[in-house]
């Protein structure tokens, strides 16, 4: 099995745990889901490391630490901002 | 050693980072769990990113750092300082970033493996068929959902017009921009076979994906921004797979696997929530062909906020049915204090959320937890539909189309089939508007004709405000 297949296994495959785990969800929970996940695809952060590895002036290079700059603003922002959010659902319970 | 560290330490670091992005977004799904598992997300992600150093060894980190401290301090300003109310366009920004970095590692991989190096071959041929092929898909969508999120996030900020722009011929237009990509993505990634080329091709599908991106968009109204904002986060997450592909690289596969399949859920959860299909948002314009449903309002009553305020302080049941002009005119905390004082003065007050109202998947809920609303008592539309017709007084903030009867009896209407908020049930209805202008679309809204309807006009913060005042005073009076 080549690695582009093996690819495709894992990418459908995970498709499929994405459905189950999240086939359920209150709307509350609308909001923040959308903005963590958001969050998440700011994984390409890890191809954007590998792109700007040279840290050279060349092109690529250039390309590579744009993609890194707005791979993190995605992560740190995501992350963040679903943490506010988060935390504001809460607020109410604990000061019961 | 080293070895070691290549064929097993970093593929099970990578293993152990995508088992805690599955167990992260699986806790997000419950209210109880949620904070823990964005923190859990978060952690997968750090532990991404270092076993990617660990990966890459002793490299030049002059851009990875100096990428790492400007992006991260971009970010974190942004989420710190950005307002509850401007959340819908923070979010379309952030994904745009996302989809965006996708594009341009994508871009970065062909200009060093092909186009820098000199080599008279295609980038099939240096890169292998599967990653090269990959790689032009990840530019491509990867483009689309940059310029698609930015064109969203203009919209939503209120720097462009939310009302849908209709280009002649626009379908064809966008049909043909979309083969037309994908015919030089492949001729890209195929044919072309000297450095030359190859740029030139590149550097017009990277066009040809942002204009496409803008195309998408620009025809959607800000109504069925829930839709697009829910599509593009899950176009996000498929570049970021593709990307994936194009290294190899497993944790970027099943993450972007997971976002795009949480992206489609909430997708498909709003277009029931509209009664449309997801081909119908993106090629039917809301509104496209509406003449029906408009024409003059007759008979409808109004009220200001001392006869509001008169009927609410005997009213032992009310609802709030907020909507986006609640977001719009930042009422959430007025609404507050009113639900409050009505329940100070011995009546019971909820508020109806509409899965759509809003410009976000669950924006009401996220408005509301800011101004401390307990969420139980927000209520969703099929347990709070029974509850109208023993209800004494409904209070419309800023909310039309998912209040709009013509939903449930005109067949010809242009939002026909969709579920609404069944307030005209209740005694009163107030619906706070600023005018009788139609709302989105030019929908006429046969519930302000209706006998038990008050429209109040003004803005909602100020509407709500007086009839707070308003109503301290008859409480304390009685």
């Amino acid at each position: 099995m080549g690695p582009l297949l093996i690819g495709i296994y894992v990418f459908v495959l995970a498709v499929f745990v994405g459905f189950e785990i999240i086939s359920k969800i209150p709307p509350t929970l609308h909001t923040p889901l959308m903005s963590g996940a958001n969050a998440v695809s700011g994984i390409t952060l890890v191809g954007a490391l590998f792109a700007a590895r040279n840290g050279d002036l060349r092109l690529s290079g250039v390309l590579g630490f744009l993609a890194i700059v707005f791979a993190t603003i995605n992560v740190v922002g995501g992350f963040l901002v679903t943490h506010r959010m988060l935390a504001m659902f809460g607020r109410k319970k604990e000061k019961r | 050693m080293s070895s070691l560290l290549d064929s097993v330490v970093i593929p099970v670091l990578y293993l152990i980072s995508a088992v805690l992005f599955i167990v992260g977004l699986k806790g997000l799904t419950k209210v109880r769990t949620a904070k823990r598992g964005n923190l859990i997300s978060a952690v997968a992600m750090l532990l991404a990113v270092v076993t990617t150093l660990l990966e890459l060894g002793l490299v030049d980190y002059q851009w990875i750092v100096a990428g790492l401290v400007v992006g991260g301090l971009i970010g974190a300003i942004a989420a710190v300082r950005v307002q509850m109310t401007a959340m819908p366009q923070m979010v379309a920004l952030f994904n745009g970033f996302g989809g965006g970095a996708s594009a341009l590692v994508a871009g970065s991989v062909l200009w060093l493996a092909v186009i820098e190096r000199g080599v008279s071959e295609t980038p099939a041929a240096v890169l292998g068929t599967d990653s090269a092929v990959t790689a032009f898909l990840s530019i491509l969508v990867g483009g689309v959902t940059f310029s698609g999120s930015l064109v969203a996030y203009l919209k939503l900020a209120g720097r462009m017009s939310g009302q849908p722009i209709l280009l002649p011929a626009r379908h064809a237009v966008n049909v043909g921009f979309l083969v037309g990509s994908l015919a030089l993505g492949l001729y890209l990634v195929l044919q072309a076979a000297d450095p030359g080329t190859i740029e030139i091709a590149a550097l017009a599908l990277i066009a040809a994906s942002l204009v496409l991106g803008v195309l998408m968009v620009i025809p959607i109204g800000g109504a069925d921004m829930p839709v697009v904002i829910s599509f593009l986060n899950s176009l996000s997450g498929v570049a970021a797979a593709m990307t994936g592909f194009v290294l190899a690289n497993n944790v970027l596969i099943i993450s972007g696997a997971l976002v795009g399949a949480s992206g489609l859920i909430l997708t498909q959860i709003m277009c029931v929530a509209m009664n449309r299909s997801l081909g119908n948002v993106f090629f039917s314009a809301f509104g496209e062909e509406v003449s029906s449903g408009g024409g003059e309002y007759i008979g409808v009553r109004s009220c200001g906020p001392e006869e509001a305020a008169m009927v609410l302080e005997s009213a032992s049941s009310v609802v709030i049915v907020p909507g986006y002009g609640l977001a719009v005119s930042q009422a959430q905390h007025v609404a507050r204090d009113l639900a409050n004082l009505v329940e100070k003065n011995g009546g019971r007050v909820t508020f109806a959320i509409h899965p759509v109202a809003g410009r976000m998947p669950g924006h009401m809920n996220v408005l509301l937890a800011e101004a401390d609303v307990a969420y139980e008592k927000l209520v969703e539309m099929d347990q709070i539909n029974p509850e109208f017709s023993h209800t004494d007084a409904v209070i419309v903030v800023g909310a039309n189309d998912v209040v709009n009867p013509a939903a449930e009896r005109d067949p010809k209407s242009p939002i026909a089939g969709m579920p609404i908020l069944q307030v005209y049930n209740a005694g009163t209805v107030f619906v706070i508007k600023r005018s009788l202008s139609p709302g989105f679309a030019g929908v006429k809204n046969e519930l302000f004709e209706n006998e038990n309807t008050m429209m109040i006009y003004g803005d909602a913060k100020k509407v709500l405000q007086e009839i707070v005042n308003e109503l301290k005073g008859l409480v304390k009076a009685a």
